[in-house]
């Protein structure tokens, strides 16, 4: 065995590299690919988790104003909480990013995506000791759909029409065909509640590997393990603790003292002095969340495709990704998709930054004079570093922009998605349906680069109901392509979601989902003794 | 025992009134801070009634006096505060919803928070139910906020108060002892240490206790998280590092104006005729010098205490201190209004006390304004 494919075992072993991250970078160091398998095999073996200990993590974004009630869910504390004490009816793979079963045992759809019966798990208990029926479910994701509940997945679940019990089966029928309809109620608010919730959605009593056992808003959560949970695979720990610190520095103080075990939101600035401490790890994972720089394609000098080709050629992304984000995230294309998204479609060739290109549309456009770009800090962090940065590459092309900081308080209501050129961020959706449906259908309140393409819109709803995964791809293609080459959107960079561990928390998976290992770090991890 | 401090400066350049003038237009508030004019009733000729209470009574009254004006300036902090939590940008339903604010999800919650009344009828609905001790409601969480702000306001007194029992002696003695050396190593020593500990930014102060004490050391705990049902010693191993930066940031100002004020003194004749009469420096200072400086020291000692309760939010953020601090910034940030409004007249009521009571003591520690002519 080569010290290279050692390397990689030890990778795995440390819960650091995925089978398959392990299995392309074996096959690429030339070893065959059964025993490339074994490998996986063995290294993984050896990473047999240890029961017992009591999980501490520190994290950022709770407050005072935080409650139970999964509908109103915001935080990233109450994310996690909601995942310790509860389960969705179906969850995403961690690292495809596909519909894989949790309280639904199994799925499957009529021929127009329209109306779906989910079967339900049989012998699931809530922690009060009550039997999980279909009922529960009916009456859960019916409280989601209730304008009153403020539920988070109100936008997910108005596009439902009716949900009904059909013996020990649930069914939902929808106006509009949706594949994607799975996905969609792996949306963290949608837990699934004794009596949907109806009679106390503040009580957390769910299906999850952890019982509450108090809850401090803003200052601190514990949980204590669910003896009767139905699943074996997670739970690893007797009892978690979350404390809430919002402060960046007091979080890595607190990791690298040694009294917690897991923080999330390292600032990337300091990501390096972090390194250095012996026994703590940084856990990087690419996210969907993007920093933009928005154009709105109606509105002049910007409704010019050649004006908007020229300042996306003027973009250079590989020096953006490392002034702003210190390398943490990956370069982006020009459309609001990368691979962690399901039915990713490849192959579509990377923008780069070219003043040659740039100068050769901007002369094209015919436009002259400075291009006004509105930015502020509250954009994303580093957003006005960003823009001057822009201008320098841009001022390389021959293109002058002229940089206008705006007040921080206000931005999101009188500049984003009101004034014609500005930065912006945006957080990642479960499906790429779902992103384009939020910001690029021409209808939709937040299409904040007024991207107005009927032959676009109906790619969408076609897609959307189009259940061959090889035929969606292809139609995810096009749209993609569309965007990229004659939408308003510059997309520089993904950002990645940058947490750290200390050494002996072990099986971190890094998930595609979304941060914290998509909510389940303190479900999945365990300690090493 | 004639001398009364005359007119002394503050650390922070305000200028004192002379204490104790008998003469004091009552009633002036002057300025809420730094005010110690005692306020002898002297309303006699228009109030008869009143003016023999006053005469026969003056602490009382003076004290009666205050607690009504007290009580003015609360109702008109709850209508500035309730005017400029208004003003910001942005509102409550908005605010919430974030990015699932639809315009009839919007509409929704104002309509169930009455937020479509008018802001004046708004103020006087609330201001009648806090006159009652009812707070209502927090708008996000639904939950009630006494219950919130109890606890919150007991963790926060919990941390003022070992600070305060720490700091305040500290500062006394020291200061005192740098009386006593004055110009000499010990009296530079205190100087300088506690000018540098002021001069720091108290967050840079934290993060340097946390760098030292926690990590490099590991001899306290931190995070700063104290919870329900958290044994007592627990409590106080975890507010070591939180306490020991407020005392270093509150130390100075109080050190310094013990001194000062107790310098002011040593200038008097009766000083002279202590130390002619034989007695030793140190029992001068103690006993004929330190009681007619008290009443600055208790002035200073007041607005340090109420900055213990009421300005200690960037320490509770370093330390993840839940104290009442954290909880009104939350409740800012999402213009929580009734939690905003709780909390802002608690601070003022706190201040307000404080600074009456370092009056009242003020006086109480000067026997001519105890027995006016």
């Amino acid at each position: 065995m080569s010290d290279f494919t050692k390397h990689l075992g030890h990778e795995v072993r440390r819960g650091g590299m995925s089978r398959r991250e392990f299995m392309g970078r074996a096959l690429a160091a030339g070893v065959s690919l059964t025993l490339a398998s074994q490998l996986y095999a063995t290294s993984a073996a050896a990473q047999e988790p240890q029961r017992g200990g009591a999980l501490k993590l520190g994290l950022e974004g709770g407050a005072a104003t935080d409650v139970l009630d999964p509908a109103k869910a915001l935080s990233q504390v109450m994310f996690v909480v909601g995942r310790n004490w509860g389960d969705t009816l179906v969850e995403s793979d961690p690292l495809s990013g596909a519909a894989v079963p949790a309280l639904a045992e199994s799925w499957e759809p009529s021929a127009d995506a329209k109306t779906w019966t989910f079967k339900i798990r049989q012998g699931v208990t809530f922690h009060d000791g009550k039997a999980l029926t279909v009922d529960d479910v009916v009456a859960t994701l019916k409280r989601h759909t209730d304008e009153k509940s403020e539920s988070g997945a109100l936008g997910v679940m108005q596009t439902i029409g009716d949900i009904k019990a059909d013996g020990g089966n649930l069914v939902i029928t929808l106006a509009e065909g949706n594949a994607d309809l799975p996905l969609l109620l792996s949306d963290y608010h949608l837990i699934i509640q004794p009596n949907g919730g109806n009679d106390d959605p503040n009580k957390a009593v769910g299906t999850g590997p952890f019982k509450l056992a108090s809850f401090e808003p803003g200052v601190r959560v514990t949980f204590e393990k669910n003896p009767n949970d139905w699943r074996q695979d997670r739970g690893y720990v007797d009892s978690v603790e979350i404390i809430v610190i919002n402060d960046a520095t007091a979080r890595v103080a607190a990791l690298s003292s040694g009294q917690v075990h897991y923080v999330n939101r390292v600032d990337p600035k300091t990501v390096s002095l972090l390194q250095r401490a012996p026994t703590v790890e940084v856990l990087t994972t690419s996210g969907r969340g993007h920093y933009v720089f928005i154009m709105h394609c109606n509105t002049a000098p910007f409704d010019n495709n050649d004006l908007r080709l020229a300042l996306k050629y003027a973009m250079d992304r590989e020096a953006m990704l490392k002034t702003v984000l210190s390398g943490y995230g990956k370069i982006g294309n020009d459309f609001p998709i990368n691979d962690t998204y399901a039915l990713f479609p490849e192959g579509i060739e990377q923008r780069a930054y070219d003043p040659d290109k740039a100068t050769f549309h901007y002369k094209k456009s015919g436009h002259s004079g400075p291009v006004l770009l509105r930015t502020s800090d509250v954009a994303f962090p580093g957003a006005v570093d960003a823009a001057v940065l822009y201008q320098q590459t841009a001022q390389k092309a021959g293109i002058t922009i002229e940089v206008r900081r705006e007040p921080g308080d206000g931005y999101w209501s009188n500049v984003w998605n009101v004034q014609p050129f500005s930065t912006s961020y945006w957080g990642g959706r479960p499906t790429q349906d779902q992103m384009y449906s939020t910001a690029y259908y021409s209808k939709a309140d937040w299409n904040d680069t007024r991207f107005i393409r009927p032959d676009f819109d109906k790619l969408l709803l076609e897609a959307r109901a189009e259940l061959d995964e090889a035929k969606r791809k292809d139609m995810y293609r096009t749209m993609a392509t569309m965007v990229r080459d004659e939408g308003g959107l510059i997309l520089p960079m993904f950002n990645d979601f940058v947490n750290a561990a200390q050494k002996r928390v072990k099986g971190y998976v890094h998930d595609i989902g979304n941060d914290m290992s998509n909510g389940y770090v303190a479900t999945r991890v365990w300690l090493e003794a | 025992m004639a001398a009364v401090p005359g007119s002394s400066q503050n650390l922070d350049g305000t200028a004192r009134l002379p204490a104790g003038d008998p003469l004091a237009v009552p009633g002036a508030p002057g300025s809420l801070l730094v005010s110690v004019d005692p306020a002898v009733p002297g309303t006699a000729g228009k109030r008869p009634a009143l003016g023999r209470f006053a005469a026969r009574h003056p602490l009382a009254a003076m004290i009666l006096q205050r607690l009504g004006i007290s009580f003015l300036l609360l109702i008109a902090v709850s209508a500035v505060l309730f005017i400029g939590v208004e003003a910001l940008p942005g509102d409550f339903a908005q605010t919430y919803l974030g990015q699932s604010a639809t315009p009839q999800a919007v509409e929704n919650i104002r309509r169930d928070l009455g937020l479509d009344q008018p802001a004046a009828t708004r103020y006087f609905a609330w201001l009648g139910n806090a006159l009652t001790g009812d707070f209502g409601t927090s708008w996000a969480s639904r939950n009630s906020i006494t219950e919130q702000v109890g606890r919150r306001l007991g963790n926060t007194l919990f941390l003022a108060f070992f600070a305060a029992l720490i700091s305040v002696p500290l500062a006394v003695g020291l200061g005192m002892i740098s009386v006593l050396y004055r110009d000499r190593i010990a009296d530079r020593l205190v100087n300088v240490f506690s000018l540098a500990a002021i001069s720091l930014p108290e967050f840079f102060i934290g993060y340097v206790l946390i760098f030292v004490f926690a990590i490099n050391f590991g001899v306290v705990s931190f995070p700063s998280t104290v919870f329900d049902g958290m044994p007592f010693l627990d409590r106080l191993e975890a507010i070591a590092l939180p306490c020991a930066t407020l005392v270093l940031v509150v130390l100075a100002h109080m050190l310094r104006m013990t001194r000062a004020a107790i310098l002011n003194v040593m200038e008097a004749p009766y000083i002279e005729t202590a130390e002619l009469k034989g007695l030793s420096r140190a029992r001068t200072i103690l006993r004929h010098a330190a009681p007619n400086a008290l009443a600055p020291i208790i002035n200073v000692v007041a607005l340090n205490l109420a900055y213990l309760v009421v300005g200690v939010v960037v320490v509770e953020v370093v330390f993840v201190y839940p104290g009442i601090g954290q909880y009104m910034v939350d409740a800012v940030t999402v213009r929580d209004m009734p939690v905003v409004q709780a909390c802002g007249l608690l601070f003022a009521a706190i201040y307000i006390f404080l600074n009456m009571a370092a009056d009242i003591l003020a006086i109480l520690s000067n026997p001519r304004l105890r027995h006016p002519k």
